[in-house]
């Protein structure tokens, strides 16, 4: 195998180029014979943490990411200490500084940046570093320890966070800076002056508008002093230049690849000038940009590997950036165009005495960019939106007052995540605490948060906490924090979408999960417990009666038609009409329930009856003699139809709601949708059927009934919103039905109504439902059509159907075999 | 020399799919991938003990119902970042009949 691979060399190593090379081992592992050049002395670590790590809150070993053993198990070939000085690309071979040479069939350059050295003179005198490396923060270190004053020049997140640690170190820091204002590329001035504020608090000191003229040596040859244009001058043993990085280049250049303010690529990350080079990171240039943070380079990086392994099919077409300053008691948040300018308008609010200061930009009705002082918790949820590109007419009202999306159950009322000590609990459904996330991402290198709930499993159940998580991870590795990109694959399996998934479904007439995988280049033989469910319910919402369902696709509960318990045993629960039963209903129940001896026997929440504790070999004979249909209690489908008495009883009733409530459940009984469906009638509005947290809510009122839609009461309260009143049951059955099916052809598996809702607008809904009567009628009756394919799942499993799901094999006697 | 059990037919057991045999008061799933191989682990997860044969099948692998715990079938080990192994058994499969090991 080895002698036939194709040879891959990556110059630099660094977090670019080795992610580029850990998403390149996933996808094709045996493709390239893989040698790699590092420039400095150490394997790939996390140049992020160099902060933590001048401030003393971590140690260098701490932050590497791959040890030398990891480059060894992948049989990478590893150069460390040695810088490649020349890439020959007629024979295709680079050369290294100590005369090493490797040949390449792909090149890829990942040199990163170098920091901007002010041309004055002394720049070069022993005690002026940058903050790029670990040399540099060990020069930092050093100097910390035997003498008093630094400098940094430049007074943006390198220079900050520079200061910073040197404040922690002992010395005593004055930060020079040319612009009027701190961070002036990520902040605003209001916003600067109030961190101005804070960091002078602790001990920060700041000269601003002031041009460095020259470093003036001392006795020893060692930096002594900084002089000004103006004529002033500053003690310095220690000067950090953090005036901004410049792409490292040289070596393209010197092969006459062409550069600009960086190499540059195409959305492949192939350079402009030799298709077998490949560049990306801070030394390559796209659409041009140069990005300086982490998650556009794995966004880059996921792409090139896709192309280095010839699957060819990804595109790089630009990233939309956040800040987050990691000085600890400093809370900053900034994204896209903060600034503004010609055709935005912005939403400021500023309270001075409490230190909080935040700015919305928006265009055309979408959130451009942000500014957050003082108090970040929604920056997170703002960044969201303006990657979305989401249409903001109905937040707007609230959209300063942010998203309190961190749910209110199970964390203590928490929300954030700056004021909960280490000890605080998180995640409540897997017990975990701050402190061991935090621990968890500083050790294991985390950025996003699919990695943190891998290894933490902090939200990672029902998901409620993931605003707390994403804030921890925010404020632990700073603006590199990798948010969940807007196009995010379905999972490892493939790059494409689950909206391109459901589309390419559609559109290619694709009936079976095997087809639908060959059609789309699915990555593995036969996909993923993640992807596989969500296949098998676009299929069959998209060709009801012609594709045909895979139970093995489906999860254990969808499959045996039960819900299973924690040891192992199923819960049966049978539909009861609106909630309405009667006493020979109940003596059939009750006699099962001795017959088979079922432990617990409990209302339910959606009014009908659980039967707990039941084996799994039983459930065709207690289905059989039940005799009644499946609740679908189980399943990603319509559950139920919660009803008061109305106005058959009730003294205050306008309507009859149980009637109501019945037509509605036995018109969508046995519909499955992309997640579980709960509806409610209320005959009056008292409302004693909540409907105002349900998926789809009725009220009636005198003049006819109210359709409230994508409300939720679990993980986090949602209130339905009004979708329109109706005159009559019909209506209520056409606009309910026609909701639920446009929910069940355009939402994502596992999305219920309520993100539905909000990620298509209500508006969007309305236009559909409300506005064009010949396509609500569509819908309904492209709803009724797939209902009609439906048979009760209960009653085909008493008839026979996989019998072998419930029935355990039986083992043979002992035979001796030779 | 080994005692070999019979415990059913490859056809008994659906593709991407598993059955439980009891045997000397022990659960045990088998397990059928889409290529075929089958392969017997003890019916609990290496996490809280939850029934592996109700899991979803795919590649190699199975997914605990329980708690997302992915297990591969080969030789019982949890996927990382989980730690933990769960109970394999010798399996064969003559003309379509199994037959597991013997405890």
């Amino acid at each position: 195998m080895a002698h036939t691979a194709m040879k891959l060399v990556l110059v630099g190593n660094g977090m670019a180029g080795i992610r580029t090379l850990e998403e390149l081992l996933k996808l094709a592992p045996d493709l390239y014979d893989i040698t790699v050049f590092g420039e400095e002395p150490h394997p790939n670590y996390n140049r992020i943490l160099l902060s933590p790590v001048l401030a003393g809150e971590q140690t260098v070993d701490e932050i590497v990411l791959n040890s030398r053993a990891w480059y060894a198990e992948h049989g990478i070939t590893l150069h460390t200490g040695k810088r490649v000085v020349k890439i020959d690309r007629a024979r295709r071979q680079v050369e290294a500084d100590d005369g090493t040479r490797a040949d390449y069939d792909r090149l890829l350059i990942a040199t990163g940046s170098k920091p901007f050295i002010l041309p004055v003179p002394g720049a070069d005198l022993p005690g002026v570093v940058g903050f790029r490396d670990i040399a540099d923060v060990e020069a930092m270190l050093a100097a910390a320890a035997s003498y008093q004053h630094a400098v940094v020049i430049g007074g943006g997140l390198l220079g900050l966070e520079a200061a910073n640690g040197l404040i922690k170190q002992g010395m005593a820091v004055t930060v020079v800076h040319l612009a009027p204002w701190l961070m002036e590329r990520q902040l605003d001035e209001p916003a600067a002056r109030l961190m101005q504020k804070n960091l002078e608090a602790k001990g920060m000191k700041f000269l601003l508008q002031k041009q460095t003229a020259e470093l003036v040596a001392g006795a020893s040859g060692r930096v002594a002093a900084i002089k000004f244009k103006d004529g002033d001058s500053l003690p310095a043993d220690l000067v950090v230049m953090a005036a901004g990085i410049r792409p490292n280049t040289a070596l393209a250049e010197s092969a006459s690849l062409y550069c600009n303010r960086g190499i540059a690529v195409t959305d492949t990350l192939q350079t402009v000038t030799d298709a077998r080079i490949y560049a990306l990171g801070e030394c390559a240039n796209h659409r041009g940009i140069a990005y300086g943070l982490v998650a556009p380079l794995f966004e880059q990086a996921r792409v090139c590997a896709n192309h280095l392994a010839e699957l060819g099919y990804g595109r790089y077409s630009g990233s939309v950036t956040s800040t987050k300053l990691k000085v600890t008691g400093i809370d900053l948040f900034s994204a896209g165009d903060f600034v503004g300018g010609e055709g935005t308008d912005a939403i400021t609010y500023a309270d001075p005495i409490a230190g909080v200061y935040k700015k919305l930009v928006l265009k055309d009705d979408k959130l451009v960019g942000a500014v957050l002082y003082g108090d970040t918790v929604d920056g997170t949820w703002y960044f969201q939106l303006l990657r979305e590109g989401r249409a903001l007419s109905d937040l707007r009202d609230h959209l300063m007052f942010g998203q309190d999306h961190c749910g209110n159950l199970g964390h203590q009322g928490q929300n954030r995540a700056a004021a909960m000590t280490d000890e605080m609990e998180v995640c409540g459904c897997n017990g975990v605490c701050k402190g061991d996330i935090v621990k968890a991402i500083k050790n294991h290198g985390l950025f996003t948060l699919e990695d943190v709930r891998k290894h933490t499993k902090a939200s990672a159940s029902c998901g409620s906490c993931t605003g707390l998580v994403e804030q921890i991870l925010m404020a632990t590795v700073g603006g590199d924090y990798s948010a969940t990109p807007k196009d995010k694959a379905m999972c490892g399996c493939t790059d494409h979408t689950h909206l391109e998934v459901r589309a390419a479904i559609r559109d290619q007439h694709l009936t079976g999960i095997p087809e639908a995988m060959a059609f789309l280049d699915w990555r593995t033989p036969n996909g993923c417990p993640s992807c596989r469910p969500a296949l098998n319910y676009y299929l069959l919402s998209s060709w009801p009666g012609e594709a045909v369902d895979d139970p093995q696709s489906r999860f254990i509960n969808e499959r045996a038609h039960a819900n299973i318990q924690k040891d192992g045993t199923f819960s049966v629960v049978p539909r009861m009409w609106g909630g309405i039963t009667t006493p020979a209903e109940l003596i059939k129940i009750a006699t099962v329930a001795e017959k088979y001896a079922v432990p617990t026997v409990k209302v339910t929440g959606g009014q009908r009856i659980d039967l707990l504790g039941i084996k799994k070999a039983d459930l065709p004979a207690i289905w059989r003699d039940l005799d009644m249909p499946s609740g679908h209690a189980y399943g990603k489908a319509m559950r139920t139809v919660k009803t008061c008495v109305g106005n058959e009883w009730c003294r205050f009733g306008t309507q009859a709601s149980m009637a109501m409530g019945i037509k509605l459940e036995k018109a969508l009984y046995k519909m499955w949708a992309p997640h579980k469906v709960k509806l409610a009638v209320s005959g009056c509005p008292r409302n004693c059927a909540e409907v105002a947290i349900k998926d789809v809510g009725i009220i009636g009122v005198d003049s006819g009934w109210e359709i409230y839609v994508a409300g939720n009461g679990g993980i986090k309260t949602e209130v339905a919103q009004f979708l329109i009143k109706v005159k009559t049951d019909e209506d209520v059955l056409e606009y309910s039905g026609a909701f639920l099916q446009l929910y069940r052809e355009e939402a994502i598996y596992l999305e219920r109504t309520v993100h539905y809702v909000a990620r298509v607008g209500l508006d969007y809904v309305k236009q559909k439902i409300l506005d064009d009567a010949d396509y609500r009628r569509e819908l309904y009756q492209r709803l009724l059509f797939a209902l009609q394919v439906e048979q009760d799942p209960w009653l085909e499993r008493v008839q026979g159907k996989d019998a072998h799901e419930f029935k355990p094999l039986q083992s043979a006697a002992v035979m001796a075999v030779a | 020399m080994s005692n070999w059990i019979h415990v059913g037919h490859l056809t008994d057991i659906p593709a991407q799919g598993a059955r439980v045999v009891e045997h000397d008061g022990r659960r045990i799933a088998l397990f059928r991938t889409a290529e075929d191989e089958v392969y017997a682990l003890l019916d609990r997860c290496p996490h809280k003990g939850g029934p592996l044969s109700q899991g979803i099948v795919c590649g190699k692998r199975v997914t605990c119902p329980m708690h997302n715990w992915s297990i591969e079938l080969a030789d019982g080990q949890a996927i990382a970042p989980d730690v933990g192994q769960a109970h394999t058994l010798a399996v064969k499969v003559e003309a379509d009949a199994i037959y597991i090991e013997a405890a």
